[in-house]
């Protein structure tokens, strides 16, 4: 690591430089977690009418609440499958990519487009695909291979649902990190490893991926804060945290249990707890999983 | 040149606005969208026609529960509007809200205009008054579930047209016949397997959905719909998933349901009695109407249905003028005639015995075969403490406790009995949540 130092001449000018930003963080993101954390110890109604101080007892029930415990459980399964999908489906089209010489650009311009659909639009894309009464993926699945797809009763076919149609969306993403990690994996490695008798699938062990762990990590904090926040979207237009909260995970049941059951104490709780995870979880993952990866 | 027209723009906008101000507007958010929104809004530019004090602007918010929470957010912001439409389970919250509300028979009392809630019908007002006998809300639109059939696919089964089941037993029957013969593909399905098939099941047959009278003795009450009768019901509807008798539509409204009934897969269909316009909109067959089937051998079935929909609730903080405009449209909302229009228009019940009274000397009824039964059902016996309504605090939520309940009966995780409990405990927490925050 090199450090850079910029030395300017006045003293309020870096400061002025920086603001548009601060002001932007401090109010779209300090301010609201400091109310979410005030919040959390607050019993209220629904119109903010009333309210009592009640400590930590947002939190206690939350972790008595059995809807609460599934619900962490729900989104363990889902943020791995999803991150596992979506790192394994792009780092197979990138690698197929990196082979390509003539028509990479034209597959990477047509991979990075699903990116630019809006969650609330993919959702919807998967919800008529899916759906039971006329969707296309319901009659072909009962058809070729006679299997009844219902997500609006089946908790796994509603956890399958929501993980295709969120992986998909990261894809994209992910695919464009890998693409640009391969192509700064020199060549000449590969070639010398080649030379020396080293299989397609042992050079990608030893040399491919290691070198590209740097991205892969990258990868891996973004994608599992994608799945825990930014899937809201999906949920929300495909299943609604259904059947049964099978598919409830644990930012949809903060909107939930907030905007929709305007319990906000709870809902506060909840969110401040999702904070908490967050930062434990990108804490772990920069202070441990770095430590493997190979610069 | 341009000069000129800009002057004159500005003139013009100048007096515009100066109109405008002369005018006091009333905000109203509702949650009718398609068919009933147009018709909802045709109300409204009537009354601003009618008279040159106030315009009332109406604003389509989404579903009932988006509107309900989209006023509270609004409210706690301060930028509430002067009216808003919050469908009935969401009543208890409204009334716990004071402070938040103002009682339509107090605005009726400062702004001098005259009120009588004897006009309305007894249902209507029982529902939406305090233990006082004071109405809370304004009623607007009211429904109650009806059962419709498609009398094409009863008489391809052999089975006759003008004979709707009554009874449960009769609709399994009907629709095996009816899936035998090839004629449709199920029996039936519903919308809203919450309200129709456990609350006003229950009503229906006289059962008790909660203690203290279904809760409009207090927020100290608790569930109690796990009884016998319902635990039968959705035995049934479980086993008849199963066997394609019957066909779940989903959550909430069960927005699965219509499509299968407009599409001939299922012969009958049990919605919202307002669901009439768009059923005939959307059939290409003819449409039969009939009351909710029942258990013949529940004593004291059939009962009466309890009534869904939606009253206008007045949120505070608005001016003096605001409040008069208001009470100036209410008034005109429940003359018989809007009234009367409105419910030949919607297939909402006629709210006022005038309205009710107006539609028939009109000859509505004679000409539309089938209107009346929603209002037959409702008054069929007088209410007891088991059918006059319900409320329940935190009932939004409870209501999908019952739809989550419900999936995982189907889904086969739960009998029918641990469904239902799992619902009574899972409400009664809820209720306790309420009582709680609102005690």
């Amino acid at each position: 690591m090199q450090t850079k130092r910029t030395i300017f001449g006045n003293q309020g000018l870096p400061y002025l430089l920086l603001a548009p930003q601060l002001i932007i963080t401090g109010i779209f993101f300090l301010w609201p977690a400091a109310q979410a954390v005030y919040m959390s110890f607050l019993r209220e109604d629904a119109f903010g009418l009333s309210s009592t101080f009640v400590g930590w007892r947002n939190y206690a029930r939350l972790f008595e609440n059995e809807e609460y415990l599934d619900s962490i459980n729900v989104t363990i399964v889902f943020s791995i499958s999803t991150v596992v999908l979506a790192l394994g489906t792009s780092l197979l089209l990138a690698l197929a990519v990196d082979r390509m010489i003539r028509t990479a650009r034209g597959y990477t311009t047509l991979l990075v487009w699903p990116y630019a659909v809006a969650p609330a639009v993919a959702g919807i894309l998967w919800w008529f695909i899916f759906n039971p009464t006329i969707g296309i993926m319901p009659y072909i699945l009962e058809n070729l291979f006679g299997y009844d797809w219902n997500h609006l009763l089946d908790p796994d076919d509603a956890m399958i649902l929501v993980v295709i149609a969120s992986a998909w969306k990261q894809i994209s993403y992910n695919f464009l990190f890998f693409v640009a990690g391969l192509q700064s994996i020199p060549a000449s490695l590969r070639e010398a490893a080649a030379i020396d008798g080293a299989g397609p699938f042992k050079r990608f062990w030893s040399i491919t991926l290691p070198l590209l762990s740097p991205t892969t990590f990258f990868l891996l904090v973004v994608n599992v804060v994608f799945t825990l926040f930014e899937t809201f979207a999906v949920i929300d237009a495909t299943t609604e945290g259904g059947p049964a909260q099978a598919t409830n995970i644990l930012v949809y049941k903060v909107f939930q249990d907030g905007y929709v059951g305007l319990n906000f104490g709870s809902s506060s709780a909840q969110s401040v707890i999702l904070m908490g995870l967050v930062v434990i979880l990108t804490f772990i993952q920069f202070r441990f999983v770095e430590r493997r990866v190979t610069y | 040149m341009i000069l000129k027209t800009t002057t004159a723009l500005g003139l013009a906008v100048g007096l515009m606005t100066g109109a405008a101000q002369a005018q006091t507007q009333i905000d109203w958010w509702h949650a009718m969208g398609g068919e009933l929104g147009e018709i909802l809004e045709g109300i409204t530019t009537d009354f601003n026609a009618s008279q040159s004090d106030y315009v009332v602007v109406p604003s389509y918010r989404g579903t009932y529960t988006e509107t309900m929470t989209g006023a509270i957010a609004a409210f706690r912001a301060g930028e509430q509007p002067d009216i808003v439409q919050v469908f009935e389970v969401g009543t208890g919250t409204m009334m716990a809200a004071e402070g938040a509300i103002v009682p339509v028979y107090q605005l009726m009392e400062q702004t001098g205009t005259a009120f009588d809630p004897s006009v309305f019908l007894p249902a209507v007002v029982g529902y939406y008054a305090d233990p006082e006998g004071n109405m809370l809300s304004m009623p607007f639109n009211s429904s109650t579930p009806i059962l419709y059939y498609n009398k094409d696919v009863f008489a391809a089964a052999g089975l006759d047209p003008e004979t709707p089941p009554t009874t449960w037993t009769e609709v399994e029957a009907f629709s095996r016949q009816i899936m035998e013969s090839g004629a449709a593909e199920c029996g039936f399905t519903t919308g809203w397997v919450s309200w129709a098939q456990l609350e006003n099941l229950s009503a229906w047959h006289n059962q008790q959905i909660g203690t203290l009278q279904n809760g409009f003795g207090g927020l100290e009450t608790e569930l109690t719909f796990n009884g016998p009768v319902q635990v039968r019901h959705w035995e049934n509807l479980a086993r008849w998933q199963e066997e394609g008798v019957f066909r779940y539509g989903g959550p909430g409204g069960g927005d699965n349901a219509p499509p299968a009934f407009y599409a001939q897969e299922c012969a009958m269909y049990m919605n919202s009695s307002a669901s009439r316009a768009g059923v005939l909109n959307n059939s290409e067959f003819e449409v039969g109407f009939g009351m909710l089937p029942y258990y013949e051998d529940v004593d004291g079935a059939p009962q009466n249905s309890i009534i869904g929909g939606a009253t206008l609730w007045v949120l505070s903080g608005g001016s003096d003028e605001e409040q008069a405009g208001v009470a100036a449209f209410f008034n005109y909302l429940s003359s018989a005639e809007v009234q009367a229009a409105w419910h030949q228009q919607t297939g909402y019940l006629p709210i006022t015995q005038a309205a009710y009274e107006l539609s028939q000397s009109q000859g509505y009824y004679d000409a539309n075969p089938g209107a009346e039964v929603s209002i037959q059902q409702m008054t069929l016996n007088e209410p007891t403490d088991n059918s006059r309504g319900l409320r329940f605090g935190n009932y939004v939520q409870i209501r999908t406790v019952i739809d989550e309940e419900f999936q995982r009966l189907l889904a086969g995780e739960l009998d029918a009995q641990g469904a239902l409990d799992a619902v009574v405990e899972r409400g009664n927490a809820l209720i306790r949540d309420f009582e709680d925050a609102n005690g």
